[in-house]
Parts: structure tokens; C-alpha cells; sequence
């Protein structure tokens, strides 16, 4: 059956028509909140007033951000969190993930999913899951504790210096399967006959993890790296559910995210939170690219 | 609320797609078949007000058979947030919203909220008709009314009065001062184990709310100066850390599953609040304890307003239907039968006068062991004075709640801890 001429995509326009989807959702979503941030930032505005309260400011927004403590205490928590969780994260993930490489054959995909399970479940859920683990009288991490090492109960989301801690282990967990997937992918990229030579000349185990392996993911721990960099920077849900928003006890675990929504939202300084995002995406960037730096090593590959 | 028990129905047997797709197609079809009335006046609200509000629709429909009403219900934060949103893009917006005190306070700035002395609303005329302070609550800077007193919350003090007993203490051992309150505490603890208070915060609050100057607000006068490095404070943070350091309090989040737990096992004897609180304790809190609490006035002769509930019109909702939105704010607010049911049915506190003075706010309360409670409550709130809200009062708050936990849980100095939230204000205080 043939269409009728009005319903027939012309191959002129086809194209156009097949990455409008998302071209659309991009203008509306992302590039349109950007720029209407950029534009904020550099406003005063009393939200409740409607959009013709606005008044241009100048920079006045940017350096109050820069002046204001919790800025400042948010970028610490920030960054505190991002390298606790984000440090284990790697750590834990290549050698786990050349655990698997060598020692699992048919299993592996199993054993890969297992691990990645954490990352593709709505962090909604897992927030409001470890929020009953971590529960002080009736949580299940506590009760663990007990019974095992004898520990008193731990206040862990009502006390400044256990609620990083306990937030960092979460981030640690969702994320730790994602880059072990990566990093297996990288490591089944490289050659075996690297490791069959290697074995011929003697090498052990851990001679050809150092000198074939971990050269060989190089690339992909840059990746990895960037990404737990970005990510870590932006941390947002994990905290703000875990302490209803609210930022926790001494505000331990208000990150910049959270900050700067709750400057938006519950202060109604949407200019100040604006100004203060662009901060953080300086910040983001300019690690992003000491990353890269980092990574670009003598050899020249990154 | 109409369509429930037919969706109930089809739930019953088994759905096909087929009868899914028909109950959908009978469902956007029924509207326009049914459409009655005329007009539709939008109400936004969070729990219990949804709830006084739709209760309050058979009356209406009497007066305005022409006119339905659609109460559009959000969780508490999710409404005022909502409510921002609406506000600041002017879309969406209903043609009348209920708003928690604080909020009132914070919208009252911006100008999106109609002035309700101008006409045709011209509730200068009820000034006398709400409570005092309620009222005033409701003026902004620039002497606009921006919303009408629905509920109010006098601050009151609840006690458990057969541990009291069992420590050889009585109300008047309770409020004298708040260090006797603290003293009282400590006996208690020792003969009875329970702990003065869930949270040693919501002393804090209550107590820099109390000795206000008119027209001063609690972090911020009203030329924006910062008000928390003062004696005020001083005091409140000194108790709170006595409170603390005695073990006097179960160091639970207010709300909290623990915090509940705590009254119902009868580990917590006294609770400060709005006097709404009854109302939470006898429905979820501690529905098991009733008949042990007492309601008294909180120590030191302090007369303070814990949340109330106003309705405002925003600016830009439709005009049409303004003075309409009007009528039913006077009758949710002017009319004592309406006050009253509300009373009666979610133990929300009136705001009006003459809703006060009828013979049900005598009535003995069963979970306060038969206590005339309500009558203590309308003596405070005629004591209680407005407030003043700033622009920054939310930071305020939170900002002055970190430092109390500095100095609670990390020993940090008083005076260093007042100096350093003073001076995250002072940044913010002009902006």
C-alpha cells in the first residue's frame, strides 16, 4: 500500500525529520536551561514575583557566591566525597576486573551483571534503601555490626562526621560495577598473545598486570577517571535523599549540587544559584582537564 | 473523587485490554458530558487544608451551584514549591492557594500575590474579625495584606503527666523558667528515664522566637540588620547545650520514625509545638498514649506562633474569577461554621474571632485526659505578636540549625558560633 504524497518523507528532509527528536528535546531541555542559567546569573530575582521581577545586577551574583562560606564548605564536601568514593572506586574495580578477565570463562556475563545491577537501579530507590540500612536502632548495618564485631549502634546519617563516610560508601557501591565493566571491555581488547609471550619469557602474574594490563586499559582509566571526576563533582541525589534535602547534620553532606538547588529552592536566590553553577562548572572543568593532563604522560598517549 | 468507585469496578474482574482502552476512552469522553458547571475555581493545597477545603464544597455549591470547585492536593514541600514555580513563570497558577505561615512571609516580597486590601477584596474591612496577630502576619513592607489567616498554631507545651507524677513533679515545676524547665528535666530523667524532649532544636526555636520587639523578625530587623550574635540567641544555644549535656534529649529528627517511636514507648515526656501537634499525636504520633498528655503554656511566659495556614490570590491568575476566588476565602475564613468544622474535623486552630468564642472550643479534650485545652491556646494566641519575615529567614534557619550542631555535637564556642552564622547573614542580608 502507498502512502498518500503528504504522508511520504521526501529523502531531502528525512534526515532533518529523524534527528528533530532529538534536537528538539536537546533545545528544550538542555540548551535553553543553560542559557537561561548564564542569563540568571547575572540577575536579581524574587522567583514568586513572576518573570518581569527580574533585575539585571551585573556580576554582583558571582561574587557573593565567592564570598559565601557555604559555597566554599559545599566545594569541601564536594570534593571530599568525590575522592573517597571515587578512589575505591578504581582500586577496587581493574583488579577486580582482571579477576574476572583471567578466572571466569562461562560465567563471566553473570558475574558482570551482578555488579552492574547497582548502577542501571534508580538511585531513588537505593537512597531510600540504604537510608533503612543505615537506620540508628533498627537498621540493618548496625544490627550486622553488632552482632560480628560488637560495635555500639552508629549514628550514621545524624552525625557530621559518619554521614560523608556512609554516603561515600553508597556512591562507592553503585558505581564500582560500571567501571569494572569498562575496564573488562578495555582488557579483553588486548591481544593474548601479549600474555602468551610474556609467559614464554617468565613473567608472573603481576609482571603482566603492571606491563601489559594496566598499560593496555590506560585509556579506559582516563575514561573512567573523567567520568568519576564529572560525576563525583555533580553529586546530587544520594545525599539530598539520604538527609531529606536538608543537607544532614552541620550540613556534612551538602554538596554543591545540593547547595545550589536548595539556594534556588528553599532560599529563592535563583540568580545566586545560577552564578554558583557556572562556579561549579568551572571547577568541573578545569579538574576534568587536569585529568587530561594527568593521563597525557611522556609517552604522549592518552 | 467521583470516578473512585467506578475505577474500583472495573479493577474487580479481570481487564481486558480492550475494556482498559474503553474505561479510557468513557473517562476522557465523561468530562464533556457531564461538564455542568460552568465555571471552575482552582484550589491548590497540601494535606488537612485539602481536606477543609473539599468538606467545605457542599456549602458552596449551595451559594454557587454554577461554580465547582477542584482542589488540586501536593505533599507539603512539593505544594510550596509548586506554588514558586506557578508564581515565578505565572503559568498554571489557581485562583487560590493555601500557604504555611513562612511561606506567606516569603511571597510576600515579590509582589505576585494580590494586595487583598484593594478591591474588590478590601479585607481591611475584617481586620478586627482575625486574630490579631494573624493578620499582621500577612502584611508585607510595603503594607500590602497578601493573604487571609485561615488556621493559626499558639504555640503550646505538651507534657506527660503520669511521669511527671511518678518524679514528684507538676506543671507549675515546668514553667516557670526555662532553666526550671531544664532542672525539671533532670529530675525526671532520673525517676523515670524519659528523656525532657525528642530534640533539643526544637527547644532552640521556640525560644529565639520569644521577646521580640514588634515588627522585628527573628534572624533580621527591619532594616535588614542581622539579629543572631544577641543575648536571644545566646540563651537558647546555652540551653540547648544543657539540655544536651545532661542527656536530657533523645537527639531524634523531629518526624522521624525514631522521634514517634520515642512517645509511644513513653521515653519522651514533653513536647513544645503549635497546638496542632494534639491533633498529630492523637491521629499517627502516639495514638496509644492518649489520655496521659497535658496541654500548659510553655515555660517563661513565652507566647510564641507555630505555623498557621493562610489563603492567598496570585496576581496573575485569571481575573475573571478573582472575586469569586475572594468569596470563597471569606467563607473558608469569615464564616464561623466553616472554622469551626475545621476545627472539629483536622484540629486546625481559627484564625477567626467568633469562631473562637463558641462553646466547642470548652469542649474537653479526650486525649488530653478531658483537659480544656483550646482554651489555653486562645489565651496565647491573643498574646502572640507578628513577626516579622525576611527574605533570608529559610537560610537563617538552617544556617543557625549547623552552627547549634557544631556546638552540640563538636563542643564548638557559643559566642564563635553566633559570630560565624552573623557573618554568612551579613553577606546575604541586602541581597
Amino acid at each position: 500500500m502507498r502512502l498518500p504524497s503528504f504522508l511520504r518523507l521526501s529523502p531531502k528532509w528525512a534526515p532533518y525529520v529523524f534527528i528533530s527528536p532529538f534536537v528538539l528535546l536537546f533545545v528544550v531541555f538542555s540548551l535553553f536551561p543553560l542559557c537561561f542559567s548564564l542569563y540568571l546569573a547575572f540577575q536579581s530575582w524574587e522567583p514568586t514575583g513572576g518573570l518581569r521581577a527580574m533585575e539585571y545586577v551585573g556580576l554582583s551574583n558571582f561574587t557573593f557566591a565567592i564570598r559565601d562560606g557555604w559555597f566554599w564548605m559545599s566545594l569541601r564536601n564536594t570534593l571530599w566525597l568525590a575522592i573517597a568514593s571515587g578512589v575505591p572506586q578504581h582500586l577496587v574495580a581493574i583488579p577486580l576486573a582482571a579477576f574476572i578477565h583471567t578466572s571466569f570463562r562461562r560465567l563471566r556475563d553473570g558475574v558482570m551483571a551482578v555488579y552492574f545491577l547497582p548502577y542501571i537501579t534508580s538511585t531513588v530507590a537505593i537512597a531510600i534503601m540504604f537510608k533503612s540500612l543505615f537506620s540508628q536502632d533498627y537498621g540493618m548495618i548496625n544490627a550486622a555490626l553488632g552482632e560480628l564485631f560488637g560495635l555500639p549502634h552508629t549514628d550514621w546519617l545524624t552525625n557530621a562526621q559518619h554521614i560523608k563516610p556512609a554516603i561515600a560508601f553508597i556512591v562507592f557501591w553503585r558505581y564500582v560495577g560500571f567501571n569494572m565493566v569498562l575496564y573488562l571491555a578495555a582488557m579483553q581488547t588486548i591481544p593474548g598473545e601479549l600474555y602468551e609471550a610474556a609467559t614464554l619469557d617468565g613473567a608472573s602474574r603481576w609482571r603482566q598486570f603492571l606491563h601489559i594490563t594496566l598499560p593496555g586499559i590506560k585509556p579506559m582509566i582516563f575514561f573512567g577517571v573523567t567520568l568519576s571526576v564529572i560525576g563525583g563533582l555533580q553529586l546530587f541525589e544520594e545525599p539530598f535523599i539520604l538527609t531529606g534535602g536538608k543537607g544532614g547534620p552541620q550540613q556534612a553532606a551538602m554538596t554543591s549540587a545540593v547547595y545550589l538547588f536548595r539556594e534556588a529552592f528553599d532560599f529563592n536566590d535563583f540568580g545566586g544559584a545560577s552564578a554558583m553553577s557556572w562556579l561549579l562548572f568551572v571547577v568541573v572543568a578545569l579538574l576534568t582537564w587536569l585529568t587530561n593532563i594527568a593521563f597525557r604522560s611522556r609517552k604522549g598517549q592518552a | 473523587m467521583s470516578s473512585s468507585p467506578d475505577f474500583l469496578h472495573g479493577a474487580r474482574t479481570a481487564p481486558t485490554r480492550r475494556t482498559v482502552l474503553a474505561a479510557g476512552l468513557a473517562a476522557a469522553v465523561a468530562p464533556s458530558v457531564r461538564a455542568k458547571p460552568a465555571r471552575t475555581l482552582t484550589v491548590a493545597a497540601f494535606p488537612l487544608v485539602d481536606q477543609i477545603v473539599k468538606d467545605a464544597i457542599p456549602a458552596w455549591t449551595r451559594r454557587h451551584p454554577d461554580v465547582a470547585i477542584n482542589v488540586v492536593m501536593r505533599q507539603y514541600d512539593d505544594h510550596h514549591t509548586a506554588m514558586t514555580t506557578a508564581l515565578s513563570t505565572g503559568v498554571y497558577l489557581p485562583d487560590v492557594m493555601a500557604l504555611e505561615s513562612s511561606y506567606v512571609g516569603k511571597f510576600s516580597m515579590g509582589g505576585g500575590l494580590s494586595d487583598l486590601l484593594q478591591p474588590p477584596y478590601d479585607i481591611g474591612r475584617y481586620r478586627e474579625r482575625y486574630v490579631a496577630y494573624a493578620y499582621d502576619q500577612a502584611v508585607n513592607r510595603r503594607g500590602q495584606v497578601v493573604a487571609a489567616p485561615t488556621d493559626i498554631g499558639p504555640g503550646t507545651m505538651l507534657y506527660r503527666k503520669d511521669l511527671l507524677e511518678r518524679a514528684g513533679l507538676a506543671e507549675t515545676d515546668l514553667q516557670p523558667s526555662w532553666d526550671a524547665y531544664v532542672d525539671a528535666g533532670m529530675k525526671l530523667k532520673k525517676a523515670t528515664g524519659a528523656n525532657l524532649i525528642g530534640n533539643v532544636k526544637t527547644l532552640k526555636d521556640l525560644m529565639i522566637r520569644s521577646g521580640l520587639k514588634k515588627g522585628q523578625g527573628i534572624y533580621f530587623d527591619s532594616d535588614s540588620n542581622v539579629l543572631v550574635d544577641t543575648p536571644r540567641f545566646h540563651r537558647a544555644f546555652e540551653i540547648a547545650l544543657r539540655v544536651r549535656r545532661n542527656r536530657l534529649d533523645g537527639r531524634l529528627d523531629t518526624w522521624s520514625n525514631e522521634w514517634a517511636e520515642a512517645f509511644r514507648r513513653g521515653q519522651t515526656a514533653t513536647e513544645l509545638g503549635g497546638s496542632w501537634m494534639v491533633g498529630q499525636m492523637a491521629n499517627w504520633v502516639a495514638p496509644t498514649t492518649a489520655g496521659l498528655w497535658r496541654a500548659a503554656q510553655l515555660p517563661e511566659g513565652t507566647w510564641v506562633s507555630y505555623g498557621g495556614t493562610y489563603y492567598a490570590i496570585p496576581r496573575d491568575s485569571d481575573p475573571d474569577r478573582k472575586a469569586l476566588a475572594w468569596e470563597l476565602i471569606e467563607m473558608m475564613t469569615l464564616d464561623p461554621a466553616r472554622q469551626l468544622a475545621a476545627l472539629k474535623t483536622q484540629d486546625s486552630f481559627p484564625a477567626l474571632l467568633a469562631a473562637q468564642d463558641d462553646p466547642f472550643i470548652d469542649e474537653p479534650q479526650a486525649f488530653l485526659g478531658g483537659q480544656r485545652a483550646r482554651v489555653i491556646w486562645r489565651e496565647a494566641a491573643r498574646h502572640i505578636t507578628a513577626t516579622a519575615v525576611h527574605k533570608q529567614s529559610n537560610f537563617a534557619e538552617d544556617a543557625v540549625n549547623a552552627e547549634l550542631d557544631n556546638v552540640l555535637d563538636d563542643g564548638k564556642d557559643i559566642g564563635q558560633a553566633l559570630a560565624d552564622v552573623a557573618r554568612l547573614l551579613e553577606l546575604r542580608a541586602k541581597r
